[in-house]
């Protein structure tokens, strides 16, 4: 509990510090918080995070920027179009100063602080966020687009809070990115929780594209009601140590789940995806599919739990892990877990690792196709599965691109995208 | 009618379910209750062994303590006081030291106890090209026969306290060599008070004509029975290998923890079959054996081949994962299990194949079957190291789930660190198919024979990997357990 110990005291001496500079509703969550970090940690190096020791992340003497010197990332800038009345898309911050109810009505009650993770320490220090809310029967056609970028001329540890909101019948397209322009190692922790209402539909796509020097560790809470639709896909690209957990709660009958990923890794890279789906309900289908191309030394993981409570009858779900190892000293660990207490279910998870089609190759080259272009055409191929499962049209047609750069090893040099001007 | 004969009814229609629920009255000498530094010499003392036995039994004993009780199975397992257990149990006592000489020698009623559970002791009994069997009670193997026409060949089948005695170059050398006693918590304290199991040796080029058996028998009181079996497979030998265990029916739960060492040499194939039907507890989950085994084969030679068969119907806990290590090069690991819960059964059981060797390559086809308010678990490992080129590997993983207040779940770990490795794994999780059940109903087939046929069917997989004794019974042990899972 060492590492926790630095957390805690530099919270204690500094509480007024990170109060002042946030709002009521993120406060009144972070004497809990403390609480909840105290008594269960960070992760440690046990089963569910077996292969990603995150506490070490934490070791490091990590800058806060606990007094928060303004920076243009607190604002939300709204860039291309509008949107449907009623829907706020705002900072945690503002958002609760025009309607403190609603906000405090969904913060922190998803995320689960009461086990090693980082929800705790997220909440404790998180000064501002995210929050987006659709109403009632409420569409909105454009897909919205979070950018977070880390920027900073130090090395730091950055707080992310998004909270997302789908009352009833609504329905929103969510893209995440996530960039980094710092040159220094930084910290990123991301909590993001989520709330489908009855019949709402929400398509959460997450794109990672940041530095070798970059740690991560995001958990995602969702909960979804009756006959409400989530397709979430998570895309980890050039991310030096990453860890996704999601936790799915199916609570009604009739909810519907895709979650899907892919992973390209080289050099050092970690990247492990913890997802645990339980299907509280009857009648819920969940469907999952994750894909890892992993070069040189990196490393990842997949952890899948799929939980069918007792009276969960009719219930499908299918989990699917396909791994690729290019290279000798890449390694890949998986582990599905399906625990099943009701009887009346048809469930499946199929895990492989393995290796290029050989023949595919030979077929290839026999066409004049040179050994590393048939190559990459399989990877790409290989990974394609995933990213045409997205549905913004736009960000399926970057991800191609992205992923095809990423496998030529070109997506590590500027891109003169020009977001960090 | 009066509660005497309600109760004697219902101890009738138990017992008819698990019908090795008997006791034996014979004369036990069981050494007083709990676990000292004393026991351990106490045990050694009583075997006779030589220094090094017991150094090896004390180191085991010393490092048991600074453990604690696992607790990462998915098993609810209560507390277990380890000093209100007694260690050794000797239903031959009063008997010359050396052991019977001749069938004259072994108590009437042990012969009586072995008859019953249709477990030949007189070898003119065996079916012909029969099995040999070493029989063990409690603590102590009462007899093990074909003895003569085993050691003509060159084998070696003895009880494994006779091993240490009579060949204790080969037991030193191989005993722990696989699972070494810091392995686990129940290999350390089975590697400090284990009592019989079976020794087997194979010599090079040899195959062995018959197969070999043994047969556990829990009978005493408050006791545990710690049994120890190592299995050497020279160069180019091949042996089968059976293992069948019952205990009696009592309230309180009995512990079983024993340590299966296997070591195959170059080409040599061993088959490794278990029916393990220990009593599982009542309909209400009192009672029962818990069973900690720890299983193990190493297959140092180049195309060596170990193949496990389990059938799992007993124990009111199982906590089970006999496993491959494929060091050799070309070496096969091959592991077919068919797990039945019923009632409040818990098991958590599977296999780890370790990949080491070149082209080594293993199979997992695992069968659950959970019924009642049962918990059935599949958990298993494969791992390919950096060196394993051209591993390969497929796993699949079945469940079936009759009854809503049962559980079945599967917890497979995949560690893959060469790029040239495939590694397959499936799993799926449904109830009988109304279809098949309705085929059944219509060609007038009851509904609990038609759920029998289906269990059967599904194991069948597993079960064709039984040597034929096996097989036939084996399919009848899943018939009975699986009597009042419907309706």
């Amino acid at each position: 509990m060492q590492t926790e110990k630095i957390y805690t005291d530099l919270f204690v001496q500094n509480r007024q510090m990170v109060d002042d500079g946030s709002c009521q509703v993120l406060n009144s969550q972070r004497q809990q918080a403390l609480e909840a970090l105290e008594q269960y940690g960070l992760p440690v190096h046990q089963e569910e995070y077996l292969h990603t020791d995150v506490s070490q992340w934490f070791q490091p003497d990590w800058g806060l920027n606990i007094q928060r010197h303004k920076i243009q990332a607190d604002s939300v800038r709204i860039q291309h179009g509008t949107l449907p009345e009623g829907v706020v898309v705002e900072t945690l911050e503002k958002a609760s100063a025009q309607n403190p109810a609603l906000v405090e009505k969904y913060y922190n009650r998803l995320a689960d602080m009461k086990r090693p993770g980082i929800a705790a320490i997220n909440a404790m220090f998180c000064q501002d966020g995210v929050f987006i809310y659709v109403p009632k029967n409420t569409v909105v056609e454009q897909p919205v687009q979070l950018v977070s970028l880390l920027q900073s001329p130090v090395s730091m540890m950055v707080n992310r809070r998004i909270l997302v909101v789908l009352e009833q019948g609504a329905s929103l397209s969510l893209v995440m990115t996530d960039h980094s322009g710092a040159q220094n190692p930084m910290l990123a922790t991301q909590v993001t929780e989520v709330f489908v209402g009855a019949g709402a539909t929400l398509r959460l796509y997450e794109m990672e594209e940041t530095g070798v020097q970059n740690l991560r560790a995001a958990e995602t809470f969702v909960l979804q009601q009756a006959d409400s639709n989530v397709q979430m896909g998570c895309f980890t690209l050039t991310n030096g140590k990453t860890r996704n957990s999601t936790f799915v709660t199916l609570a009604e009958p009739g909810a519907n789940l895709q979650l899907d990923g892919a992973v390209v890794t080289d050099r050092n890279q970690h990247v492990d995806n913890f997802t645990s789906v339980d299907h509280k309900a009857g009648n819920c289908t969940s469907s999952e599919l994750y894909k890892y191309v992993l070069d040189d030394e990196s490393t990842g993981n997949f952890y899948g739990k799929v939980l069918v409570r007792p009276d969960s009858q009719h219930t499908a779900s299918a989990q699917t892990n396909r791994n690729i190892c290019v290279s000798k000293k890449a390694r890949m660990w998986t582990q599905p877990q399906l625990e099943i207490y009701a009887d009346d279910v048809k469930c499946s998870h199929g895990a492989t690792v393995g290796q290029l089609d050989e023949q595919a190759l030979f077929y290839m080259r026999q066409r004049g196709i040179p050994y590393v272009e048939a190559r990459m055409l399989l990877m790409q191929a290989f990974l394609n599965e995933v990213t045409d499962r997205v549905q913004v049209e736009l960000l399926r047609e970057r991800l191609h691109l992205l992923v095809e750069k990423r496998l030529r090893g070109e997506l590590n040099q500027c891109q003169n995208c020009g977001a960090c001007k | 009618m009066s509660e005497d004969k309600d109760n004697e009814r219902v101890r009738l229609i138990s017992e008819e379910k698990y019908k090795y629920g008997f006791t034996t009255d014979v004369h036990t000498d069981v050494i007083e209750r709990g676990l000292t530094e004393d026991t351990v010499r106490l045990i050694s003392s009583k075997k006779n062994e030589p220094e090094w036995m017991l150094e090896f039994r004390l180191k085991a004993y010393r490092h048991w303590l600074t453990m604690p009780m696992p607790d990462w199975a998915h098993l609810d397992i209560p507390e277990i006081d380890f000093q209100s257990i007694s260690y050794y149990a000797d239903p031959t006592a009063g008997q010359t030291k050396e052991g019977p000489k001749s069938l004259e020698e072994i108590d009437p009623q042990v012969m009586k106890t072995f008859d019953k559970l249709g477990i030949p002791l007189e070898e003119r009994l065996a079916l012909s090209g029969g099995v040999a069997v070493d029989a063990v009670m409690d603590s102590v193997s009462v007899k093990t026969t074909f003895k003569k026409t085993l050691a003509e060949k060159g084998i070696i089948f003895c009880s494994i306290g006779e091993a240490v005695q009579n060949h204790p170059e080969l037991v030193r050398e191989y005993l722990g060599s696989v699972v070494n006693y810091r392995d686990n918590f129940y290999a350390a304290l089975n590697s400090a008070v284990f009592s019989d199991g079976s020794f087997v040796y194979i010599p090079k080029g040899v195959r062995c004509p018959m197969e070999l058996s043994t047969y556990f028998r829990i009978n005493a009181k408050g006791t545990g029975q710690f049994e120890r079996t190592l299995i050497v497979a020279d160069d180019d030998s091949y042996v089968s290998y059976l293992e069948g265990c019952t205990a009696p029916m009592r309230d309180e739960n009995q512990l079983h923890a024993a340590i299966v060492e296997i070591v195959v040499l170059d080409r040599a194939e061993v088959k490794y079959s278990t029916v393990q039907n220990w009593y599982p507890g009542d309909e209400n989950g009192k009672g029962g054996v818990y069973n900690f085994v720890t299983k193990r084969g190493h297959l140092r030679g180049v195309n060596s081949k170990l193949s496990w068969t389990q059938v799992e119907t007993g124990s009111a806990i199982t906590w089970k994962y006999p496993s491959c290590i494929l060091s050799g090069d070309g070496s096969q690991g091959e592991f077919y299990s068919v797990a039945l819960t019923n009632n409040y059964q818990q098991a958590d059981t599977g296999t780890k194949m370790i990949h080491l060797g070149k082209n080594t390559k293993s199979t997992i086809i695992s069968k659950g079957i959970s019924a009642g308010h049962s918990q059935n678990s599949y958990r298993g490992l494969v791992r390919v190291s950096e060196k394993a080129d051209g591993a390969r590997n497929y796993s699949q993983c079945d469940s079936l789930l009759l009854g809503d207040k049962c559980g079945a779940h599967t917890f497979p770990y995949m560690d893959i660190h060469n790029d040239t490795a495939v590694v397959e794994h499936e799993a799926t999780t449904s109830k009988i198919s109304e279809d098949q059940l309705f085929y059944c109903n219509q060609r007038g087939i009851p509904v609990e024979e038609a759920i029998g046929l289906i269990v059967n069917g599904y194991a069948k997989e597993v079960l064709n990997k039984l040597p034929m004794e096996f097989a036939v019974e084996a399919q009848r042990l899943l018939s009975v357990s699986l009597e009042n899972t419907v309706g």
